[in-house]
């Protein structure tokens, strides 16, 4: 049973770190905040569940990219087509397939070259020399030409989609003026928002949702008669108003009369100087405000729509030429909408539409009930288990139960350290280490008994105790880790925090069973020296 | 303070005397586990049917007939209204709608039809994408668990102790979701995380069994085998019975003072904890009796003594000093 000095004072610096570690969960903030820099002041991380929040999951609309792209290629294909003088029919779309008809069959090799230079390789990110690859594949049968989107192309858009929603997403959200949310990847096509404190989603999903394409319109001159009407006139978009009811317009749809809001650079809610309602101001960068200035110059005196989204936001009539490249959206606003208007505006166009596919929401005092529950479960846990190894095993069992306090300790140092956070499945975790980390001891405590009842003497009995049960401890936790870390991999948010503060604590008590348990048990024993051991 | 014995030293129950009533009892209720599953079925939750769940709290009394007429008026198809626990707070369940576009409606319907004077305590919507991927991958991540414990038993021991150790687990799990089935309770992910660790228990002790059978094979090179599984059985017992009686006292607490919210997870665990001991001693090791074991260790053991001897270098010392 002997140790070396070396060991003795490895294991108390391990639980001395374990304390200093765990120590800042039971400060109150304060107190935590005039401790001087050097000692660690983190706490553990309180999962949604257990502080209240929203959480929601979105996911990159897939065919909305998909349409987005194939548009665009059909529209860079009739551009180039008509540079080049090559005349064609019959150009549509179907999936992620682009096709069309040469007219005059001897153009098609001259067609093919520059439509394959549309088809640009993208790179896909995914090796360090930046390998690319192709976006279309471009095939000919006859005299029509097929282009197709490769998956690797498109696989390769939707990741660059994602990573720029995310950052949308996230001037989004922090626009809000909430603490500390969380924005993160999952997986290849979904952006997981998590916002401490918001009770209610329903506004950051309004926020969330909206592409925030806008564009200022010119109004067609023929505009519809009914309130339901079945077509627009050639040139013409048929959109409708945000309004109840919805107010249909016929928007001009040629290039020249449209001034896309890309350019804008920024925008602040506000209120109008005569009427006093909630407005959301704009500028534009030069490029726009030129754009922009030509169009309201040539059109003066008459209607155009903002559009956002393929929606009109309200259709004024242009008094005089903007020149400055500032403007302003009025349109019923109420100030909140005017407010994340200008949010979406300011963080730009999300590249493709999100989805949310799931979310969920905890209020406060729900949260509250939770720590509170998961507390009074664990104390009463600990208070059981140690009662019953003291039952069990006397002075060993409070061995063991000095052990287990030192495990909680080492496993909530732990926590606080990694940030990891802790969710209502974790509370439960460590109530399951609670009363499976008494295990080893029992393990080694039951081989000791039987060591001693073959005649061994004490310290023989003792040493193979410890010995034996090693193995056994060693098999039989790493299975139970195999489990937990299986349901790690899973990765839904709670259930990771399970299997978290499950997987610490097996790790965490087989050192305190193992290193301090026998500790103890060899000063116990070099100052009682008994005849045997009591077991 | 004498320590109180919960299980007197020297027991020699003959475990495996009772090995045919083992089979036949764990076989009966494999097949009626499996009988339920495919007649009865499962309470899946929304996890994986897709969904919303609303945990709502009222100024006074809810009135839950009331509330029932209202959300049917809304039109949503299958809405579940219940109690919970006390009178002002109250669940409710609306069945998956066709899209994500019409989940996100209903939620705001409803909110409209419930009023202000409602507060939302909880609010879970899984969307239908979500839902199909999240059965999907708890069935997944159960057999990697299995396959993962099938390598390592395979390794550490013997291919027939592998068969024992899967054997048990599938029996844990066929019997867990039968019972979920029986009294139908709602299936979620959390109850897939409980049977994860249900797994993981019941083979922490079945390894345990395990490991002392092998010790003991290379003891008694000539024991029989079934007196031998006896033995073993017998002088784990005590160790078997403690850590499933602290085990399951604190998963006790855990389900009578840890809420609601985590109640199904619990139950699951405590029941877990039932049948992954009876597993460990009736049908994992019953199986090796079945298939028969190796007796020759020889080799591993000259292995084993290696490792030994390693684990040993420190105690050298320790003989002289204690």
């Amino acid at each position: 049973m002997y140790f070396a000095r070396w060991k003795i004072i490895a294991i108390f610096a391990v639980i001395l770190l374990g304390v200093i570690t765990a120590l800042p969960n039971l400060l109150p903030a304060d107190v935590r905040e005039r401790m001087p820099a050097w000692l660690p002041s983190k706490t553990m991380n309180l999962g949604l569940d257990l502080q209240g929040g929203s959480q929601v999951l979105l996911e990159v609309d897939r065919a909305d990219l998909v349409s987005q792209l194939t548009n665009q290629l059909m529209g860079d294909i009739r551009q180039v087509l008509r540079d080049e003088r090559i005349g064609y029919t019959g150009l549509g779309r179907s999936g992620t397939q682009v096709s069309l008809r040469i007219r005059n069959s001897a153009d098609v090799e001259k067609a093919i070259t520059n439509i394959q230079e549309l088809a640009q390789p993208v790179s896909t990110g995914l090796f360090a020399d930046g390998t690319a690859v192709n976006s279309a594949d471009v095939t000919r049968d006859g005299d029509r030409i097929i282009v197709n989107f490769t998956d690797a192309g498109l696989t390769a858009r939707i990741n660059r989609a994602v990573q720029q929603s995310i950052e949308i997403v996230r001037r989004r959200v922090d626009a809000l003026g909430t603490t500390e949310p969380s924005i993160s990847r999952q997986g290849a096509d979904r952006i997981e928002v998590q916002v401490p404190g918001l009770q209610d989603p329903s506004r950051l999903k309004e926020l969330l949702a909206t592409t925030a394409k806008l564009q200022f319109r010119l109004l067609c001159e023929e505009q519809p008669q009914s309130a339901t009407p079945s077509s627009a006139p050639v040139g013409c978009d048929l959109l409708y108003s945000t309004d109840e009811p919805k107010v249909p317009y016929f928007v001009q749809t040629s290039s020249r009369s449209t001034v896309e809001g890309e350019d804008l650079t920024d925008s602040q809610p506000g209120f109008d100087q005569q009427g006093g309602e909630p407005i959301v101001s704009f500028r534009f960068n030069q490029r726009g405000a030129q754009r922009f200035g030509e169009l309201t110059q040539r059109n003066v005196g008459r209607p155009f729509a903002i559009v956002l989204d393929n929606e009109v936001i309200s259709a004024p009539r242009i008094n005089e030429a903007i020149l400055g490249g500032t403007g302003q959206i009025s349109g019923n606003f109420t100030v909140e909408e005017a407010n994340d208007l200008a949010i979406v505006l300011r963080s730009g166009a999300l590249p493709a539409k999100l989805q949310i596919v799931q979310e969920s929401s905890v209020g406060p005092s729900l949260g509250a009930d939770s720590v509170r529950a998961g507390m009074i479960a664990s104390i009463v846990a600990v208070v059981a288990v140690v009662i019953f190894m003291v039952i069990g095993y006397g002075l060993f069992g409070v061995f063991a139960n000095i052990a287990l306090i030192a495990n909680l300790i080492l496993l909530f140092g732990i926590l606080s350290l990694l940030q990891a956070t802790l969710t209502l499945p974790g509370i439960a975790g460590i109530v399951l280490t609670i009363g499976m980390a008494v295990d080893a001891n029992v393990l080694i405590y039951e081989r000791i008994r039987e060591e001693q009842r073959l005649g061994r003497t004490p310290v023989a009995a003792l040493n193979a105790g410890f010995d034996r049960a090693l193995a056994t401890i060693m098999d039989s936790n790493v299975t139970s880790l195999i489990a937990a870390l299986v349901l790690f991999g899973m990765g839904s948010g709670p259930i990771r925090g399970f299997a978290i503060t499950l997987a610490l604590g097996i790790v965490t008590s087989m050192f305190t069973a193992f290193t301090l348990t026998r500790l103890i048990i060899s000063w116990w024993f070099s100052r009682a020296r008994p005849k045997a051991i009591p077991l | 303070m004498r320590p109180i014995r919960f299980i007197p030293d020297d027991t020699k129950f003959q475990f495996m005397r009772f090995a045919r009533i083992g089979y036949a009892l764990s076989g009966f209720c494999m097949i009626a586990s499996l009988v339920l599953f495919f007649t009865v079925g499962l309470n899946y939750g929304i996890d994986f049917k897709g969904g919303t769940l609303l945990e709502i709290q009222t100024k006074g009394p809810a009135d839950l007939g009331n509330l029932r007429r209202t959300l049917s008026g809304l039109e949503l198809g299958e809405v579940e209204v219940q109690g919970l626990g006390t009178p002002n707070q109250v669940m409710i369940r609306i069945g998956q709608q066709e899209t994500e576009q019409a989940t996100q409606e209903s939620i705001s319907k409803v909110r409209g039809a419930l009023g202000a004077d409602v507060t939302y305590n909880r609010t879970e919507i899984v969307g239908p994408k979500v839902s199909s991927e999240l059965a999907q991958v708890g069935t997944i991540s159960v057999l990697v668990a299995v396959v993962a414990i099938l390598i390592y038993v395979w390794f550490r021991f013997e291919w027939q102790f592998a068969i024992g150790a899967v054997a048990a687990l599938i029996h844990d799990v066929v019997l867990t979701i039968g019972l979920f089935c029986v009294l139908g309770l709602q299936f979620n992910l959390s109850i897939i995380a409980a049977i994860l660790t249900i797994v993981g228990y019941s083979l922490n002790d079945t390894v345990v069994v395990f490991d002392r059978i092998r010790e003991n094979l290379r003891k008694y090179k000539s024991m029989r085998l079934i007196d031998l599984i006896d033995s073993s059985l017998n002088s784990t017992l005590s160790r078997t019975v403690l850590t499933a009686a602290t085990t399951f006292i604190a998963m006790m607490s855990l389900f009578l003072f840890g809420g609601e919210v985590i109640r199904g997870f619990t139950f699951a665990m405590l029941w877990g904890v039932i049948v992954g001991t009876y597993s460990s001693i009736y049908v994992a090791t019953p199986i090796l009796l079945l298939v028969g074991v190796k007796r020759d260790w020889s080799s591993v053991t000259d292995k084993a003594k290696v490792a030994v001897n390693n684990g040993n270098a420190s105690k050298a010392k320790s003989a002289t000093m204690p």
